[in-house]
């Protein structure tokens, strides 16, 4: 059933953010460490046991799936949620700031990419939509 | 007008369903644009995210919020769909599928991406602050924060005392910062050779914007935005840590 998908999903998020805010106590931190990481991670290999088993059908990859598909509109609705009229009021020095810390660490992808050897090409898309 | 005011009623009422009608049309526009306007050089999904933040522009005009578009009230379910919990949910569901030895094989240059990501932004929003005549360490350690994510910059700064307006300062750089990833990632992507599970990861911990690097790697290549935001979600917290211990003791050896 499509709900087993949305449940297996919902009940990684979860632990992930419950893991993470555990870390985020252990180094004394008033932020969530890598809930969202952790999660996605715990969904890698649940999915992954669940297939080994048998137990992943079709229509449970369903109620993930939908999900991972409707990202880019979500992305789209926190993009018109964000306080832009606040980053706009922050002037040249707010502007700089955060403009230059992008300047400055993209250069770096290419370098920090090369270690590991050489990357794996992407594969084809997981999720369901047409694009 | 009676039937105007009951059709902004049921608008109102049903906040979230009318977010998938709303954000449903913005997509289908964004997409014809693309697609007839620019022949499909510019990806659909960058035209959303631009016209979201379009309207996040007029939204805080028009309102005075901070919320943007979702402070209008018929609009309201545009901050719940857009919200923390639906975007975890979402990134989440992204990682169904992804290859996890690749993850792995990334391990070390992802720890390393995210400490430079950290450390570099710091550096650079604290020199910024330090120009303009930020010269004590709680402004230039807040300052610098808010250079990582909009999220470090208040946590730190709350963490050491600074003041208001420094914290309004350090939580307009980093929305600048996100802002900046989400539009300019489809640009540069070529030239920083992001279409590879690697390269994205060490995107995500060298940018650490969750916002951004979700909005930007969506933009460029969706396949991708799994294994950028696995980084990103990493950067906030790590950047949290440093903020107010190790980088506020740092500029408060050099500057007192």
């Amino acid at each position: 059933m499509v709900i087993y998908g949305v449940a297996l999903l919902a009940g990684c998020l979860l632990a992930g953010v419950f893991l993470g805010e555990l870390l985020g106590q252990l180094l004394g931190v008033s932020a969530n460490v890598g809930g969202v990481g952790i999660a996605m991670l715990l969904l890698i290999f649940a999915s992954d046991w669940l297939k080994r088993k048998g137990r992943l059908k079709p229509v449970t990859e369903q109620g993930v799936l939908f999900w991972s598909s409707i990202y880019i509109p979500v992305v789209v609705a926190m993009a018109a949620g964000q306080n832009v009229v606040a980053a706009l009021e922050g002037g040249l020095a707010a502007f700089l700031a955060g403009a230059l810390a992008v300047v400055v660490c993209l250069p770096l992808v290419p370098a920090l990419s090369r270690i590991g050897g050489p990357p794996a090409p992407l594969p084809g898309s997981g999720t369901g939509e047409d694009d | 007008m009676p039937v105007l005011e009951t059709v902004a009623e049921v608008l109102a009422d049903n906040g979230l369903i009318t977010a998938f009608a709303f954000v449903g049309l913005v997509v289908w526009l964004s997409y014809l644009v693309a697609n007839r306007l620019t022949d499909g050089r510019i990806h659909g999904s960058a035209i959303a995210i631009l016209v979201g933040l379009v309207l996040a522009w007029v939204g805080g005009v028009v309102t005075g919020g901070t919320r943007g578009l979702a402070d209008i009230e018929i609009l309201a379910g545009v901050g719940i769909l857009g919200g923390a919990m639906i975007r975890d949910f979402a990134i989440v569901a992204t990682a169904f599928g992804v290859n996890f030895d690749e993850i792995r094989r990334a391990g070390i240059g992802a720890v390393l991406s995210l400490l430079v990501g950290v450390f570099g932004s710091f550096a650079v929003g604290g020199a910024v602050a330090y120009a303009f005549g930020y010269t004590d360490a709680v402004s230039i350690t807040t300052i610098g924060a808010g250079a990582a994510t909009y999220i470090v910059g208040p946590v730190t700064g709350t963490a050491i005392g600074a003041s208001s307006d420094v914290i309004a300062l350090s939580i307009a750089a980093g929305l600048v910062k996100s802002m900046l990833v989400m539009i300019g990632t489809p640009f540069v992507a070529r030239a920083i050779h992001l279409d590879n599970p690697r390269s994205a990861m060490i995107f995500g911990g060298l940018m650490g914007t969750t916002s951004g690097v979700a909005g930007g790697l969506a933009a460029t290549d969706p396949r991708l935005v799994p294994y950028g935001a696995m980084t990103a979600t990493f950067y906030t917290g790590l950047g949290a840590l440093l903020g107010p211990s190790v980088f506020y003791f740092a500029v408060r050896a050099v500057f007192g």
